[in-house]
């Protein structure tokens, strides 16, 4: 009879037999290993990473693995298990400016104190398949320079902003101890949402979904008229204060790619025209992720700033409620589940419907004849 | 405070806390789901201070962190405050306002709208007043009527002035802002949730 | 790089944490107090795809208990992946008795349907929601919403109705079609057809309503009016068909239809699976024309 949408355990069982399989590949190739995705397909964790608001490299990369390199689904999983974690607190906010850059540069200023830091980037490459990689071989390591891990290196923004020239940063999201910060992976969203709360939507956000955003922004729908204040990418500390010290601690060191865009403002009432901030930041090297999010921050203080908010990049529902990729993937894919039940809703409503304009049509021609 | 007590001085909580909590809140369900319904509250752990059984069953269930609780003065004492904070979390407040949960006794009135009512957009942020009387299905049985009540039903709850009752009525007019209660004693609850109108 | 714990996690009793199940449990209790108002509550991520049911998993796991019996349909039938995989998920996490038998169940989890068999006092429903709001088609905008169900201003859906009619002689609505509970809230009976709203009016039995991407979570206490929405000169109507279910004869169940071959040829069966199964042990239903599978 009828089996298509009808699968009992063992038919799911061995779907799930099917896609270890798929996975595994032509057992002749080597298995990956997940150092190996870790060190060589390290911008995919990174973005597995960010997405999956949990930064973890080794739980990242067995994400990668187990989802065959669907980023998106890697994502998934990883939110999954960081949802079963418990919770010890919150950490003080990252001290950038205290970050051991391994790349940072600024379009505002033709040099800054510091220095413009090309590091690792796709930027001056010419895209031609490197042929090359297609076989292993030995790769000479890059020469470094020495680094002093001990300066800080100040944020372009800081310097702006002492002229005046550019808006203060908050600094209610800048006081050590603040006290709890709210967080939307315990608390659901509530509109109109507060900056911070915007940012970890943001940060948590679907690159795609972002960069389609802030690329509109650039093309008139909703311009702010950004410039690169500075990117950096580089390792900094996190610290903690445990409620039985009283102080805080170092509990660790994360890579992160922090953006500071710099965007016009004509100025209001009570402000003078200035520059102002668009924020992005992700785990790990993610500058695209990072400059779109800081596009998109930015154009959603439309109405902080009284611009008139008209496109889509500045609505705050629209783009809060729509950025989250486990989300739509999960909805969009939900269509796939069986929805018999519905469609034969509207099939006994769609043929009576039918039924009536038949009816009132051979009426009509009957009337017609009659005439 | 209580500096000299020990953490063997408070009241033991629950030993098997997923499935003691998990019966002990379907049994709340139900009070909700049925307001008026007598609700027997099985193998709660024995109460601290002037709590009773029900009441402290409720609070080990619902209580944490997140939920701000007020106790009457009657309530305030050391022995229910440590319990409340070793086995909860929940943090002990003065301002009835902020309070999620209220633990008052029957013979001391307060005004339902010096709590937490919510709001026409978010009616969900009120608080839930658990408060302690003598007995249930005990006293002059009052007509309640209203969502999980089929028709009518004729509870009794013991110990409360008359003036409860306009005070009632008044909170249920703000519908679907005001709080909701829950009256206990012993190892028994009665919930009566804002949506009931009682015969005064 | 660290180290990967080798062994699997042990999770909780019933998969969630006790603080996330408080929360849950706390947004259940309100969500009772005011029948069809939907409360916001901290949905977690759950190891299942959003839209396939989280919300309803999570308001199941924070009430669900050993003593439980637990049933899950989707489309009515208890044999569908998607019922069959989380039914799977529950006997795994929560040591929970399962059933395919409406009346031996505490708990039914449904997926676009009440069940057939009459609901009993005790027995609690689960819902899963996909969107959980009834105005969202008609304004996409939470904050607006937000505020037409505080204002009670639900002129914008009586005008959809309206032009529905209009347009098309009659409502033209067939699932999800919305209802006013204990006459304050319209809600949405989330996608089930209309066929089933009148079982949701003064049911004895608990519903309890879960959406997970949107984390809402609302109810219908046992006993409270639940209307379908209409206009006295268009009364609301559900469902007919006039064949019967081929395998039990059934004429008052909501039937399924099957193309059976490239003809076009048509079936109807039940789509309550347990019902119909208990109505062909009763009387001995014709059986179906022997169809090849498509």
């Amino acid at each position: 009879m009828y089996v298509a949408v009808k699968g009992g355990e063992t038919a799911i069982a061995h779907s799930l037999d099917l896609l270890a399989d798929k996975r595994r590949g032509d057992r002749d190739v080597a298995e990956v290993s997940l150092d190996q995705i870790d060190q060589q397909l390290g911008l995919a964790v990174d973005r597995v990473m960010t997405e999956g608001s949990c930064y973890d490299r080794a739980l990242a990369a067995l994400a990668v693995k187990q989802a065959r390199g669907d980023l998106v689904e890697a994502i998934f999983l990883l939110r999954a298990y960081r949802t079963t974690l418990p919770r010890f607190g919150a950490s003080e906010p990252l001290d950038t400016s205290r970050m051991v850059a391994e790349r940072r540069i600024s379009s505002t200023f033709k040099d800054v104190p510091g220095g413009q830091v090309l590091g690792p980037t796709y930027d001056y490459t010419h895209r031609l398949l490197d042929f090359s990689l297609a076989a292993a071989a030995e790769r000479p390591a890059a020469p470094t320079a020495p680094c002093d891990a001990t300066s800080t290196l100040p944020r372009v923004g800081d310097i702006l902003e002492r002229e005046g020239m550019l808006e203060p940063a908050p600094r209610s999201m800048a006081t050590p101890g603040a006290g709890d910060a709210q967080d939307l992976t315990r608390q659901p969203m509530v509109f109109p949402a507060a900056r911070p709360l915007r940012l970890q939507n943001l940060a948590r956000g679907d690159e795609g979904f972002l960069l389609a955003l802030g690329y509109s922004t650039q093309r008139g729908y909703g311009n702010n008229h950004p410039f690169v204040g500075e990117i950096r990418f580089g390792a900094v500390p996190v610290s903690f204060v445990p409620e039985e010290l009283g102080f805080a601690i170092e509990i660790a060191e994360i890579d992160v790619t922090e953006c500071d865009m710099v965007n016009q403002f004509a100025g209001s009432h009570d402000v003078p025209p200035q520059f102002t901030r668009g924020y992005g930041l992700a785990f790990g090297h993610a500058e695209r992720k990072a400059m779109a999010m800081a596009l998109v921050d930015r154009a959603l203080r439309a109405e902080e700033l009284s611009e008139a908010a008209t496109s889509p990049a500045q609505d705050e529902e629209f783009v809060l409620a729509h950025s989250d990729n486990v989300e739509a993937s999960g909805f969009v894919q939900h269509l796939k589940l069986p929805h018999y039940v519905d469609f034969q809703s509207e099939l006994v409503v769609v043929r009576a419907l039918r039924a009536e304009v038949e009816a009132r049509n051979r009426q009509a021609t009957l009337c017609q004849a009659a005439e | 405070m209580s500096d000299a007590m020990g953490i063997r001085d408070i009241a033991a909580g629950f030993i098997d806390s997923p499935h003691e909590s998990q019966r002990i809140f379907r049994g709340v369900l139900e009070a909700f789901a049925h307001p008026g319904r007598v609700v027997t509250v099985v193998d709660a752990p024995a109460p601290p201070g002037a709590l009773c059984r029900a009441t402290a069953a409720f609070l080990l269930t619902l209580a944490d962190r997140d939920t701000p609780l007020w106790l009457a003065p009657e309530f305030d004492t050391p022995e229910v405050s440590d319990f409340v904070r070793f086995h909860t979390g929940a943090p002990i407040v003065g301002g009835r306002a902020e309070a999620a949960f209220a633990i008052l006794p029957h013979d001391q009135l307060l005004p339902f709208d010096t709590f937490s009512i919510g709001t026409d957009t978010y009616p969900d942020r009120s608080a839930t007043l658990v408060i302690g009387v003598p007995a249930l299905g005990v006293g002059q049985a009052r007509i309640w009527r209203g969502p999980g009540i089929d028709g009518e039903a004729s509870v009794a709850i013991a110990g409360l002035d008359p003036i409860f009752w306009l005070d009632w009525a008044a909170n249920h007019s703000l519908f679907p802002c005001g709080v909701d209660v829950v009256f206990a004693a012993g190892s028994q609850l009665v919930a009566l949730p804002r949506g009931i109108a009682v015969e005064s | 790089m660290p180290d990967i714990p080798i062994q699997e996690a042990a999770y909780n009793y019933a998969y969630l944490d006790e603080q996330t199940k408080r929360m849950i449990r706390r947004a259940i209790l309100k969500a009772v107090a005011v029948p069809g108002y939907q409360v916001p509550f901290g949905g977690r991520e759950m190891p299942l795809p959003y839209g396939w049911g989280t919300g309803g998993i999570q308001v199941t796991a924070a009430i669900i208990g050993r003593d439980d019996t637990l049933k899950v349909i989707d489309q009515g039938a208890d044999d569908t992946t998607n019922a069959v995989s989380i039914r799977r998920f529950f006997a795994r996490v929560a040591d929970v008795a399962t059933t395919t038998r409406t009346e031996e169940a505490s708990v039914i989890q449904t997926r676009h349907r009440v069940p057939e068999t009459p609901l009993k006092e005790g027995q609690i429903l689960v819902f899963q929601v996909p969107i959980p709001e009834p105005l969202r088609m008609l304004e996409p905008r939470e904050t607006e919403t937000r505020t037409l169900h505080a204002l009670s201003e639900y002129g914008v859906m009586q005008v959809s109705l309206y032009e529905s009619i209009a347009r098309h002689g009659r409502i033209a609505k067939t699932y999800n079609y919305p209802v006013m509970v204990n006459d304050r809230y319209i809600m949405s009976p989330s996608p089930i057809p209309k066929f089933d709203n009148p079982k949701l009016d003064r049911s004895p039995a608990l519903q309890l309503y879960g959406a997970g991407r949107e984390k809402r979570i609302y109810a219908v206490p046992p006993y409270t009016p639940v209307k379908s929405l209409d206009f006295d000169d268009h009364p609301f109507e559900i469902e007919t068909w006039s064949e019967s279910c081929a395998l039990c004869g059934s004429r008052e169940s909501f039937l399924d239809e099957m193309i059976v071959d490239d003809t076009g040829k048509r079936l109807f069966l039940c789509s309550d699976t347990d019902w119909c199964q208990e109505r062909q042990g009763e009387h001995q239903g014709e059986q179906p024309q022997e169809e090849p599978a498509k």
